[in-house]
């Protein structure tokens, strides 16, 4: 695949001395969906900040289609649309023509019956002529969005889009994503919640302390790093776990009722044939048994805790 | 040069004017009444005429020259600042735009709309005053280098300022005082000696004494010297947007 976004050797420390990004090295696909995962404070809007030209890179490179986004900053930022993390609209213009000012300062013509379009596409239109005062914060985040889209970017930046809306609204906007993404759009979405990246996103990165510790794509990631966990539940108590069992580090639960392996997808040692067959061979009593795939979360959890 | 961006800054600025017009009309209207009521009529009677012109048309230029200078100051900075202060400010800095773009379509708004007010001031005046301009060219001239200036002033104020406070801070304290110590109302040989060489020091007094004098052929100090400091003022208020921009002084992380 071509790469759009190419970041090489980033890093911005701020005036405060505070380290946001250390030598990030990225690649983005053109038409992927990446979500770049970490907690708050990690540099994940600092990192779309900067390509977007809202910070300046302490040092270290970035090209969008091919240029610099210092030197050829107006061929960049044509390219990028930017949906930012807060709700910041001037309460007082209407949706249409604070979409029309957006599309206007990215230098395009006027475009009515593509404006039109882009609100019906986004559930606007009926809104059109409103102030933007009068809106709810999920049609803030639409109106948002629709100025971040009213150029016709080839990039677009989602920061946090789903932060405090309701799972509806949620849902909504990951329709639209898959919608631009056939529409041959890359985007890019910085986010808290696993669950956006587990269901939009082809490449996964994590982010935490201004370091990129990783980017794969999330099958991948998932498939790789993901932890299974073997449960089992017994037809009777047990007070300890028989020693035969002993080399696969099994847990039992307090009311000695179940008892639950876990093991790596990707470690060739573990055959779980093996490890089914020595439970059985240990003489408990098998009632029922399950097997956990861990999530995302539990994979970028153990990451940061690592790091 | 991004000019559609340009045109749409300008807009949308404009749009805020058009938005407040009867307060924008209105307010001036009433202000340069008042004025006329006050120091034209009960003051103004009773005071000599200056330089052969009476005080009532004496005072115009510094009347319009006060409500230019704050209008501009304050339109500017405003301008900037509200979308610095509702983070709106994060569209520009993303968009193909230069700071240069930023500055004409800020500036040139804010500019537009202190000429606009000095026509209506001026129109006011004449109401109550025979109005003649000795030469509306060089009246003109002072006027649009004056409303560019202090605009230019005014998105620095906007610029360096984080909150309200700061915002009101510098016309307030600063600019008010100014235009009125600087012959606004009166001629400066009106002042013991020693405060007619404090008030040198006074740039507002070039702007006013040159604007008066495109109306009466009358001035504090010479035409060519106010139109240097009108000159310098401006050279002064670019250099150091300039450096800002350079900088990406309170604009850009």
């Amino acid at each position: 695949m071509d790469s759009i976004i190419s970041i090489k050797d980033l890093s911005k420390i701020y005036n405060t001395g505070f380290e946001a990004l250390k030598n990030v090295n990225l690649e983005i696909n053109k038409g992927e969906i990446i979500a770049l995962l970490g907690p708050n404070g990690a540099g994940k809007t600092t990192l779309i900040s900067t390509i977007c030209g809202i910070v300046s890179p302490s040092s270290g490179t970035v090209t969008v289609g091919g240029f610099d986004i210092i030197s050829d900053f107006r061929k960049t930022r044509e390219m990028i649309g930017l949906v930012p993390q807060e709700l910041t609209l001037g309460a007082f213009d209407t949706v249409w023509s604070t979409i029309r000012f957006s599309r206007g300062l990215f230098g395009s013509k006027r475009d009515d019956a593509y404006l039109e379009q882009l609100l019906k596409d986004l559930s606007l239109y009926d809104k059109k002529d409103s102030e933007i005062r009068a809106l709810s914060g999920g049609m803030k985040r639409r109106v948002l969005i629709a100025k971040a889209l009213s150029h016709n970017p080839k990039v677009l930046f989602l920061d946090e889009p789903t932060a405090g809306v309701d799972v509806e609204l949620r849902k909504d906007m990951w329709k639209i994503v898959n919608k631009l993404r056939s529409q041959g759009v890359t985007i890019i979405l910085t986010t808290h919640y696993i669950e956006e990246a587990e269901e939009i996103a082809d490449r996964v990165g994590v982010i935490n302390n201004g370091e990129l510790l990783l980017v794969e794509q999330k099958e991948h990631l998932m498939e790789s790093l993901g932890k299974k966990q073997l449960v089992i539940d017994l037809k009777e108590s047990v007070k300890k776990i028989p020693p035969s069992l002993d080399k696969y580090n099994i847990e039992l639960t307090d009311d000695g009722m179940q008892i639950s392996y876990t093991y790596v997808v990707k470690d060739e040692e573990v055959e779980i044939s093996d490890v089914l067959n020595e439970i059985s061979n240990s003489g408990l009593l098998l009632k029922d048994l399950k097997i956990v795939q861990s999530s995302l979360e539990d994979i970028f959890v153990d990451l940061v805790k690592e790091k | 040069m991004n000019l559609m961006a340009i045109k749409v800054i300008y807009l949308n600025e404009m749009m805020r004017f058009w938005k407040t017009l009867f307060q924008s009309v209105a307010s001036p209207v009433i202000s340069t009444a008042l004025y006329f009521v006050v120091f034209g009529s009960a003051i103004g009677s009773r005071i000599e005429n200056i330089d052969g012109v009476s005080y009532g048309l004496f005072i115009v230029p510094g009347l319009t020259m006060l409500s230019v200078l704050t209008q501009s100051i304050s339109n500017a900075s405003f301008g900037i600042f509200f979308p610095k202060f509702t983070g709106t400010i994060y569209e520009l800095l993303s968009a193909p735009v230069s700071f240069y773009e930023t500055l004409i379509g800020y500036v040139g708004a804010a500019s537009t709309k202190s000429l606009i007010l000095a026509t209506i001031i001026l129109v006011t005046a004449s109401l109550f005053v025979e109005l003649n301009i000795a030469h509306p060219f060089w009246m003109l001239g002072f006027l649009v280098l004056t409303c560019i200036s202090f605009s230019l002033f005014g998105f620095i104020i906007g610029l360096w300022a984080d909150n309200f406070e700061k915002l009101q801070i510098i016309p307030l304290l600063i600019i008010t005082p100014l235009v009125f110590l600087g012959g606004s109302f009166y001629s400066i040989s009106m002042l013991p000696p020693l405060w007619q060489k404090v008030t040198l020091f006074n740039p507002v007094l070039y702007l006013v004494s040159g604007f008066r004098w495109s109306f009466f052929e009358i001035s504090d100090v010479g035409v060519g010297l106010s139109l240097l400091m009108v000159l310098l003022f401006l050279s002064v208020c670019i250099a150091i947007i300039a450096w800002m921009f350079n900088t990406g002084y309170k604009l850009k992380q």
